[in-house]
């Protein structure tokens, strides 16, 4: 029996096949599939702004910046037992035609680089994408085949 | 001092209700006017929850809503979002205008003006509603509008003012009219110093 784990924001979650990780509705927020298509271990991380420096001193949730939550899911995996880690990534898009809105700007694309900058430092090649533009997905990643299946209204479904 | 939400009392949260309530008064009284009903407001409701819990509050990760934003700015900083579930998008606009000659199903072009400027009118008039009651200089933004699921709506906002902490606050009022269907809510989001800035003018130690 597969079973299906739910992240929330600033969250993430590990596992291995035939298990289905879902996280709903990201919207600006950039959803970080990582597989290992070996062992069939997997996790996804759903990170919600881009560096864990824009954190004050008291922040404890290291799952909410692109760099200290791919750090540590990737430490978590290779604990698994993961070997060599592949990235899917998705969401990143920007909500509302707001041209200037203030110190945030385009959060989405800012979090869109700072995931590929933090998977590039860890040496995790992207090999699939569905980012930007201006609505939101749910992501479902089965970790029995390593597919991030991509849901936004509207539009239909991708397996990538 | 406050640093996070979490840190609000209980005396704080009441008298960011009735700010609320002072706000979403005025922006009724507007929506009544365009309307031409009566239109009532639901006991606000001031939430300081975790992000997840904030999505579910406000409708559910995946349900389809319309979204308008308006940012304000200068000595107060913040969003109001209006809120409403798709088929209740197009009560309101039914109200307002006609039927496409086409039959068109959906929201059409005209009708999503219609939402963003109702969007524009209501946020406006709980803004000034604070400005006036505090004395504050506050700009607003034009509106902007998004049709999607609640939860990529609501990253926004969620975004915004969740960079600090695990928490947001919210302001939640919902409206509603005797003789149409018409749930919908308007939500302001603000940051910490705003906050602690509104209750200081009010006369409230923080």
């Amino acid at each position: 029996m597969s079973g299906l784990i739910k992240v929330g924001i600033s969250d993430y979650a590990k596992s291995r096949a035939p298990d289905i990780i879902v996280t709903y509705a990201l919207g600006s927020c950039v959803g970080i599939c990582l597989y290992d298509n070996v062992r069939k271990i997997g996790g996804l991380s759903h990170i919600m702004l881009p560096e864990s420096s824009m954190a004050s001193r008291t922040e404890t949730n290291r799952m909410k910046f692109a760099d200290t939550a791919l750090d540590d899911i990737t430490r978590e995996l290779m604990g698994m037992g993961a070997g060599r880690l592949t990235a899917k990534i998705a969401g990143g898009a920007q909500m509302f035609a707001v041209s200037a809105m203030g110190a945030m700007g385009d959060i989405g694309g800012r979090n869109v680089r700072a995931v590929k900058a933090a998977l590039a430092r860890l040496k995790i090649p992207i090999i699939a994408e569905d980012t930007g533009r201006d609505y939101g997905r749910t992501v479902y990643f089965d970790l029995s085949t390593g597919i991030m299946k991509v849901q936004s209204i509207g539009k239909s479904t991708q397996e990538l | 001092m406050i640093n996070n939400y979490e840190e609000l009392s209980d005396m704080h949260i009441d008298v960011l209700r009735e700010i609320g309530n002072i706000g979403a008064g005025n922006a009724a009284t507007s929506l009544g006017m365009i309307l031409d009903a009566e239109v009532g407001i639901q006991l606000p409701k001031v939430q300081i929850t975790d992000f997840d819990s904030a999505v579910e509050a406000l409708g559910g990760a995946e349900a389809m809503t319309v979204g308008v934003l308006l940012n304000f700015s200068g000595e107060a900083n913040g969003m109001i979002m209006f809120l409403l579930k798709i088929e209740d998008a197009e009560n309101i606009t039914s109200i307002l205008v006609e039927e496409d000659a086409s039959g068109e199903k959906g929201l059409s072009d005209i009708k999503l003006s219609a939402i963003k400027e109702i969007g524009n009118i209501l946020g406006s008039a709980y803004v000034n509603s604070i400005a006036l009651l505090t004395g504050l200089r506050i700009d607003i933004s034009v509106p902007y509008i998004a049709i999607d699921m609640a939860g990529a709506i609501l990253s926004v906002p969620i975004i915004e003012f969740g960079a600090v902490g695990d928490k947001v606050m919210f302001i939640e009022e919902g409206f509603f009219t005797a003789e149409k269907q018409l749930d919908s809510d308007v939500v302001m989001f603000a940051e910490v110093d705003t906050l602690q800035r509104i209750m200081g003018r009010l006369g409230l130690e923080v």
